[in-house]
């Protein structure tokens, strides 16, 4: 078997699913009021972590549900980001929730025509058509600085105050608590979606496309919905990230970026959704820590990291978590 | 017609020093399917070790380029032990992270020991200045790495078509279980493969060190280069390699040269095109 | 009467090797159908043609009439041609009612709904627990498929193929790889399905052959050989010429 097991770790249980969802979405809730009250001066780098949790949520979609091997998922989250600060700098709409519905059909925009590049290729072709993305859009937005700043960065980004009562200023408070929303309500949909009868078909064409295929059902423009519900995703977090920083740089559109976020997906935990908001939380807290001392120490320690994971914990963090349940619950483990 | 014959030279020197490096990339692909992410990682470590070698021993070039290949295969052996042994046969995307980790720690490790700044290898006085060609002058490095990479293209020819080894190893690409039941060690051949590998990324590490300067981030910079070029030229292919490093490196110069505004812009387009074309590569087999 | 399923002339050639060589059968509604062969006949390379995972180089697949010979694997078996496979392909981490459930809608053509778990969908699930007492996997319905006996995972494909509501039912080798003790599951499997399905099965298995079969097609070197009965089968010089070579009568065929 695999060195690596990308199913979810957490054994199926029947009845009140729903139940579950809510108890996430309190845990998530409850996370963002600890961190509130705690560290209100670091509301600015809680954003951060949301716009990057969601950034990495979507890359669950496309890899740990869909089992596309991608480096080029920033794209998507660039194009987000992009899109709502053109939006706003350029064409004056700061209407925050419409930066994110920008943001959002601009990420969807990106998947649905990376999808298009990406699923042309099988293993190594499609890694590297993927990384080729990812770095295409990054010239383009650097060649065209006219319009997105270039290397210099998109700036101008001045949101209106969110129902016109909430203002965003240097605290952060409202950037924090928009985003919060956000998040609550992407999960929510998300922990639909992998529910859904597509969920189940995404599952199964990660595992066994024939099966699939031999069930009637086609593959490639299923891969290609999920994209663009994966695209949206990013979308709105790149918007949630133009909003509340208001700039726009070329880093969030960069193979550096996509690869932090599969570290940060890998160490959660792939294809449960949960993994990817925990393992976003404790890698950028990390980061943040270690790398005011010295980046590089950061990035050697990011890179311990993954081989550990590969090597002793391939489900990650989730796969942990799971583990410790069933030990403790006395069941035999699988 | 100068111009072009100007461009052609440049974009042979490129890719001649693509060849050298990720030659032994396709073949670990090929071989152990092994998607190793880290391999420019160890075309970086030639580089560095040659640099200290020649700049703060004092050694000559020569001397230099030894202690860079014998080093690099010293590091790679346990790494392969250790490491690469358990991913062969892995999911993609379990190698992928693998491998990135590695290139990460070897980054980290490299800052760390030697500090962020551009390393350079100094160049023995044979190599240094201009060769005139008649048509232009070309820096003799160059034409050394035009002709290092000839070599390399021969000397693997040689050893894969004509060598006891080059027939365990084509059997191994072929059908590596067929092979073991026929009594070859695919163990060995692929720790030797292994090694061979890195010692020609990091024989390209130093050779093309004046073109791809050695700084800790190369690792990661020309990481989706040299996939590129087994993507393209299809793993396991010795004549696809040199194909496609030829085809990029001419794609990579013109685009430098006509439109170096637009950065890599030609380059990556060019990729894409051509992956979305030929899926297996140019000259890959099919599964 | 238009035969539901209809083969006429199918070949196929990989460079000078000729695998299949004018095949031609028709099926009619309700047929049970056993295709043997020696190994390397050409069997399961008849039903990748058929499904159109392979495409042919001559010939014509027709079902219910109409001719499919270009249509994608995915599109026949909307319109009812339905295979199992030797090896089980099943998502082992998804339990048997899962399997059923996501078959019945891919059927209704409801499995790209994005919101709303199946198991509020009370009639695909009460679909799906019939499909699986039929067969005898009610016990299992709710483990992983990675924890269920492979007797039971070949049930479970079969499962699979009676929740699309198939025309023409394709089984390759339904019986390999069970233990003998399980076999019997099988059969009672085999024997509760629909009477006007056609059934066309790939067997080694003499017993299964001989109890499932109303007809034999013999397939050697890619050519048939030999339609009949069962009890003709045994009797026919072609037959056991082309099973055993010219050693006369050795024992292998009853």
């Amino acid at each position: 078997m695999s060195a690596l097991d990308l199913s979810p770790p957490l054994p199926q249980r029947r009845g009140a699913p729903m139940a579950r969802d809510f108890v996430l979405l309190g845990a998530i809730l409850a996370v963002g009021a600890i961190g509130y009250v705690l560290f209100p001066n670091n509301l600015a780098l809680f954003t951060r972590i949301i716009a990057l949790m969601l950034l990495v949520l979507s890359l669950d979609l496309v890899t740990g549900f869909c089992g596309i091997a991608t480096l080029g998922q920033a794209t998507l989250f660039g194009a987000g980001a992009y899109a709502a600060g053109i939006a706003a700098s350029r064409y004056g709409i700061t209407e925050p929730l419409a930066m994110l519905g920008i943001g959002a059909a601009g990420g969807a925009l990106a998947g649905a025509i990376s999808s298009a590049v990406i699923l042309r290729g099988h293993g190594l072709a499609q890694l590297v058509l993927s990384i080729a993305i990812v770095q295409l859009a990054h010239e383009a937005a650097n060649k065209a600085s006219a319009i997105t700043g270039g290397s210099d960065g998109l700036s101008g980004i001045a949101p209106a105050a969110l129902f016109g009562l909430f203002p965003f200023d240097l605290w952060g408070r409202t950037a924090f608590f928009l985003g919060l929303g956000v998040l609550v309500a992407v999960v929510f949909v998300l922990r639909q979606l992998v529910r859904s009868p597509f969920g189940m078909l995404c599952r199964g064409i990660k595992e066994d496309p024939v099966r699939i295929r031999a069930m009637g059902a086609s593959v490639y423009p299923t891969l290609l919905k999920m994209y663009v519900v994966s695209g949206a995703v990013a979308g709105l977090g790149g918007g949630l990230s133009a909003v509340s920083t208001r700039v726009v740089g070329l880093d969030s559109l960069s193979f550096g970026l996509s690869a932090e976020a599969l570290v940060m997906l890998v160490l959660g935990g792939t294809g449960n959704l949960v993994g990817a908001l925990l393992g976003t939380l404790v890698v950028v807290w990390f980061e943040d820590l270690v790398s005011a001392i010295n980046p590089f120490h950061w990035l050697t320690l990011e890179g311990v990291l993954l081989v550990a994971v590969v090597l002793f914990a391939p489900r990650g963090l989730t796969g942990i978590a799971g583990q410790l349940r069933r030990r403790l619950g006395g069941r035999r483990s699988s | 017609m100068q111009t072009f014959l100007s461009i052609g030279t440049d974009a042979l020197a490129y890719g001649m020093v693509l060849f050298v490096i990720s030659i032994g990339l396709s073949v670990t692909m090929g071989l152990m399917k092994v998607v190793n992410l880290a391999h420019g990682a160890f075309a970086m470590i030639g580089g560095y070790i040659a640099s200290y070698a020649t700049r703060d021993l004092g050694l000559p070039y020569g001397l230099g380029v030894l202690a860079a290949v014998a080093g690099t295969v010293l590091i790679a052996v346990p790494l392969e032990r250790f490491l690469y042994r358990r991913i062969y046969g892995a999911p993609q995307l379990t190698q992928v992270l693998m491998t990135i980790g590695i290139t990460f720690v070897i980054i980290g490790l490299a800052n760390f020991a030697l500090g962020p700044t551009l390393k350079t290898v100094p160049l023995p006085e044979a190599l240094q200045g201009p060769v005139n060609l008649g048509f232009r002058a070309i820096a003799a490095h160059k034409l050394f790495a035009i002709a290092c990479g000839i070599l390399v293209a021969g000397a693997l020819w040689v050893l894969v078509e004509k060598t006891g080894f080059g027939i365990r190893l084509r059997a191994s690409v072929e059908d590596a279980a067929m092979a073991a039941a026929l009594g070859v060690r695919t163990r060995i051949v692929y720790a030797v493969s292994f090694a061979l590998a890195v010692a020609l990324a990091a024989f390209g590490g130093v050779v093309g060190a004046e073109l791809l300067p050695i700084e800790p981030y190369y690792a990661l910079r020309y990481m989706v280069t040299f996939l590129v070029v087994v993507s393209v030229g299809g793993a396991g292919s010795i004549p696809g390699a040199l194909l496609a490093c030829l085809l990029l490196g001419a794609v990579e110069t013109t685009g430098r040269y006509y439109m170096p505004e637009f950065g890599e812009f030609f380059f990556y387009l060019a990729v894409i095109v051509i992956v979305c074309l030929f899926p297996r590569g140019l000259l890959g087999r099919a599964e | 009467m238009i035969p539901v399923f209809e083969v006429r002339d199918l070949q196929k050639h990989f460079g000078g090797l000729v695998v299949t060589r004018h095949v031609s059968l028709a099926m009619a509604p309700g047929d049970r159908i056993a295709l043997i062969g020696p190994n390397g006949a050409g069997k399961t390379t008849f039903v990748n043609l058929v499904t159109g995972q392979l495409r042919p180089d001559g010939g014509q697949v027709r079902l219910n009439g109409e001719d499919i010979t270009r249509l994608s694997p995915t599109a026949r078996v909307r319109r009812g041609l339905v295979r199992t496979f030797q090896v089980t392909r099943l998502f082992l981490d998804m339990t048997p009612e899962e399997h059923v459930a996501l078959a019945i809608l891919q059927r209704d053509g409801r499995s790209g709904r994005m919101l709303g778990s199946y198991l509020g969908m009370a009639e695909v699930t009460a679909e799906a627990a019939g499909i699986l007492a039929t067969l005898g996997l009610s016990p299992v319905a709710g483990e992983k498929v990675r924890e269920i006996a492979y007797g039971q995972q070949r049930l479970l494909e079969m499962a699979l193929a009676l929740a699309l509501r198939p025309k023409v039912l394709l089984l390759d080798e339904p019986a390999a790889g069970v233990p003998h003790s399980d076999t019997r599951l099988i059969e009672d499997a085999l024997a509760q399905l629909p009477a006007d399905l056609a059934v066309l099965m790939i067997e080694h298995d003499m017993d299964f052959v001989f109890r499932f079969a109303r007809r034999v097609v013999v397939l050697a070197a890619g050519e048939p050989i030999f339609d009949g009965t069962p009890a003709e089968v045994a009797r026919d010089p072609r037959v056991r010429a082309a099973y055993l070579g010219s050693y006369g009568d050795a024992s292998g065929i009853p």
